[in-house]
């Protein structure tokens, strides 16, 4: 039987707990419903009242490719909206063999208590001093934790940054190989759990497979899933090939590729820091091109990037920590940008947030535009828990503005934009005003529709359009974070007309319980709810929902600006 | 007429040397594609300075060309 399982931190107890009212509910469906009905939304986030929920996809730890993934929630410190976080890494199937759906961590110790790792197991949870781990490096951490509970452990942590519950501070999730490089990085969710005191999170027994209702049919709709995720040249060719950095170039092209500080949607230098280089550089240096962040992940697209010596330095490089870091900044190095991207993992901090930081940093003269060796120095300064930079550093994009006098912010609800120029890409421009996240790609990413080619084909450039596609991609997104299921399966699942109805069969086999491909749309729509009442009750209102002013400025190459009334935007919110 | 012409991902080993190619003009991008010896299902997008286009766009003098195999990520 599936089980909650409730710690309180202020009292180091805890309950293993029947799933009640959340019964049949798994990732982003259980996080923000848990969140939105036992958070009050007007607490603050660092405060007892606020929950951290660490909850496992609903096909999660069953043989269904790519299902690895890990929902976590809580009331946001940077948004101070309602959260829901993402994240690949070996947690979430650990959490599922030990018929778990969810942890919670609730309460919050007294001030001055020592830092506690949690160590989960089959039916007991133990508290261990981690006095020995605070401001420590994450790297350093899950080394220290592997060394003493076993390399079969599974350990999710914060870094310095999460310690010292600094806004932009991200849970970083160890791969298979033991690698904290997956991270749940956007709006704070590792501050909320350094403000519980909680340094990290461990599992060491390693259970069993969930349960099955019907084995027969998921094996079925499993096998049919392989074909579909093998069948399609994105997420069989190239997203393994190339890593998720192949985008660099398709944006640069189209205009949209966000270039310092959103100042243009072309990069000179966009080759230097492209997925073709990143897998050329790759291979030269003895790196893995194609790795999974879980196992049993079918489409492989992270990797293993090597330094100028040959020694592992980073993976889980994104996209959109290479633009960040790249052409935002204006650094076309690449080293120097996978060192920033290994400093953000080891510090847990979101990268995308960081390097909107760090673009303000150069708007206020701290580092001079393309200085990456700066930009890597500044950035060390957050290891330092007494240093006043590190701080402001680590309070993210708005908070260095606030702190240095800037007003080209690219925020959106206290959140930093991700790499695409909404301007140009108008139909990911609706997402990131109207997701109840603050400014956020993955909630419905119209990039598929825009840019790409799959899933149809709607004009990046025009307004016809982008409200309706948003709105559909926003639900069907959350129905997938639900699900387990990695995001990315949705390239696939776009251009195959039996997609949603392979994962509702799945879900369908897994519980015993009629699901259907409506059943799945309407798992969206009531996560979306759940979500904008959350917001709509924490005082978010339809002006929240715009993107910052600069963007009314004309974008090269295209020479457009960001052209939707918030009132344009409304109807996504009417689900 | 000269146009810059930049093919990506898997089709990076057709781009022709420095980008620069001399076509006769009103080639259309089908037409282009043929000429760099690339098979016409390969490519899923095609840029011509920034804006999607299909097989069958008319290139002029100084265009910027874009070629994609199927590619996505985020």
């Amino acid at each position: 039987m599936s089980r909650l399982l409730r710690i309180d931190t202020s009292k180091q107890t805890y309950s293993f707990d029947p799933m009640g009212a959340y019964e049949g509910l798994g990732g982003r469906a259980l996080s923000s419903r848990l969140v939105s009905r036992e958070v009050p939304p007007t607490c603050h986030p660092l405060g007892a009242k606020n929950k951290l929920v660490l909850a496992t996809g609903m096909v999660t730890g069953r043989p269904a490719g790519s299902s690895g993934r890990l929902s976590v929630g809580a009331k946001s410190p940077l948004t101070g909206g309602i959260k829901e976080s993402n994240v690949g890494g070996s947690f979430a199937q650990r959490l599922a063999r030990l018929d778990l759906m969810g942890v919670v961590l609730e309460g919050k110790p007294e001030a001055g208590s020592a830092p506690v790792t949690i160590i989960i197991g089959k039916n007991d949870v133990t508290f261990e001093d981690a006095s020995d781990l605070r401001y420590l490096g994450t790297y350093e951490t899950v080394k220290r934790l592997m060394a003493k509970h076993g390399e079969k452990a599974s350990v999710l942590c914060v870094g310095p940054a999460g310690d010292t519950c600094r806004q932009n501070a991200s849970i970083q999730v160890a791969d298979p190989n033991g690698r904290p490089a997956r991270a749940a990085g956007r709006g704070g969710m590792g501050a909320v759990m350094g403000s519980k005191g909680v340094k990290a999170v461990v599992i060491v027994e390693s259970g069993s497979s969930p349960a099955i209702a019907d084995k027969d049919a998921f094996k079925a709709a499993a096998k049919r899933w392989v074909e579909i995720i093998k069948g399609h040249p994105v997420t069989a060719e190239a997203l393994p090939n190339l890593g998720t950095a192949v985008l660099v170039n398709i944006l640069n092209e189209a205009g949209g590729l966000p270039t310092k500080n959103f100042r243009s949607g072309r990069f000179d230098n966009a080759g230097d820091i492209s997925g073709e280089k990143i897998a050329e550089l790759i291979k030269a240096r003895g790196g893995e091109v194609k790795e999974g962040c879980h196992a049993g992940c079918i489409i492989q697209c992270s990797q293993a990037f090597h330094d100028k010596e040959g020694k592992y330095l980073t993976s889980g490089f994104e996209y959109e920590t290479v633009w960040g870091f790249g052409s935002n900044i204006l650094v076309k190095d690449i080293d120097d940008i996978a060192m920033l991207d290994r400093l953000c993992d080891d510090l847990g901090l979101d990268t995308i947030e960081t390097a909107n930081a760090m673009a303000m940093a150069m708007e206020a003269g701290l580092v001079a535009w393309g200085d990456g060796k700066g930009a890597i120095e500044l950035l060390k300064s957050v290891y330092d828990p007494k240093s006043p930079m590190g701080r402001i550093i680590g309070g993210g994009t708005n908070y260095v503005a606030q702190a240095y006098g800037i007003d080209r912010v690219p925020v959106v609800k206290n959140q930093a934009m991700p790499a695409y120029d909404p301007r140009a890409v108008k139909g990911v421009g609706i997402t990131y005003a109207t997701t109840p996240m603050g400014a956020d790609h993955t909630a419905g990413y119209s990039v598929a529709q825009n840019i790409l080619g799959v899933g149809g084909n709607v004009n990046p450039l025009t307004k016809d359009g982008q409200v309706e596609l948003s709105k559909a991609l926003q639900i069907a997104t959350a129905a997938i974070d639900a699900s387990g299921f990695c995001l990315f399966v949705a390239f696939a699942v776009l251009d195959t007309p039996d997609g949603v109805e392979c994962m509702s069969n799945m879900i369908q086999a897994a519980y015993g319980k009629p699901f259907t491909a409506d059943d799945f749309i309407n798992l969206g729509k009531s996560i979306l709810k759940d979500e904008f009442a959350f917001n709509a009750a924490a005082g978010f209102t339809a002006a929240h929902d715009q993107l910052p002013e600069f963007m009314s400025e004309t974008l090269p190459p295209h020479n457009v600006t960001w052209d939707f009334t918030t009132e344009e935007m409304q109807a996504v919110k009417a689900v | 007429m000269p146009i810059t012409v930049n093919c990506f991902a898997t089709l990076a080993q057709y781009s022709p040397p420095g980008g620069q190619m001399d076509i006769a003009p009103g080639m259309t991008t089908g037409k282009l594609v043929d000429l760099l010896g690339i098979p016409r299902d390969g490519v899923k997008i095609l840029f011509v300075n920034g804006l999607r286009v299909d097989l069958d766009a008319p290139l002029k003098d100084g265009d910027r060309v874009g070629m994609f195999p199927a590619v996505a990520g985020g």
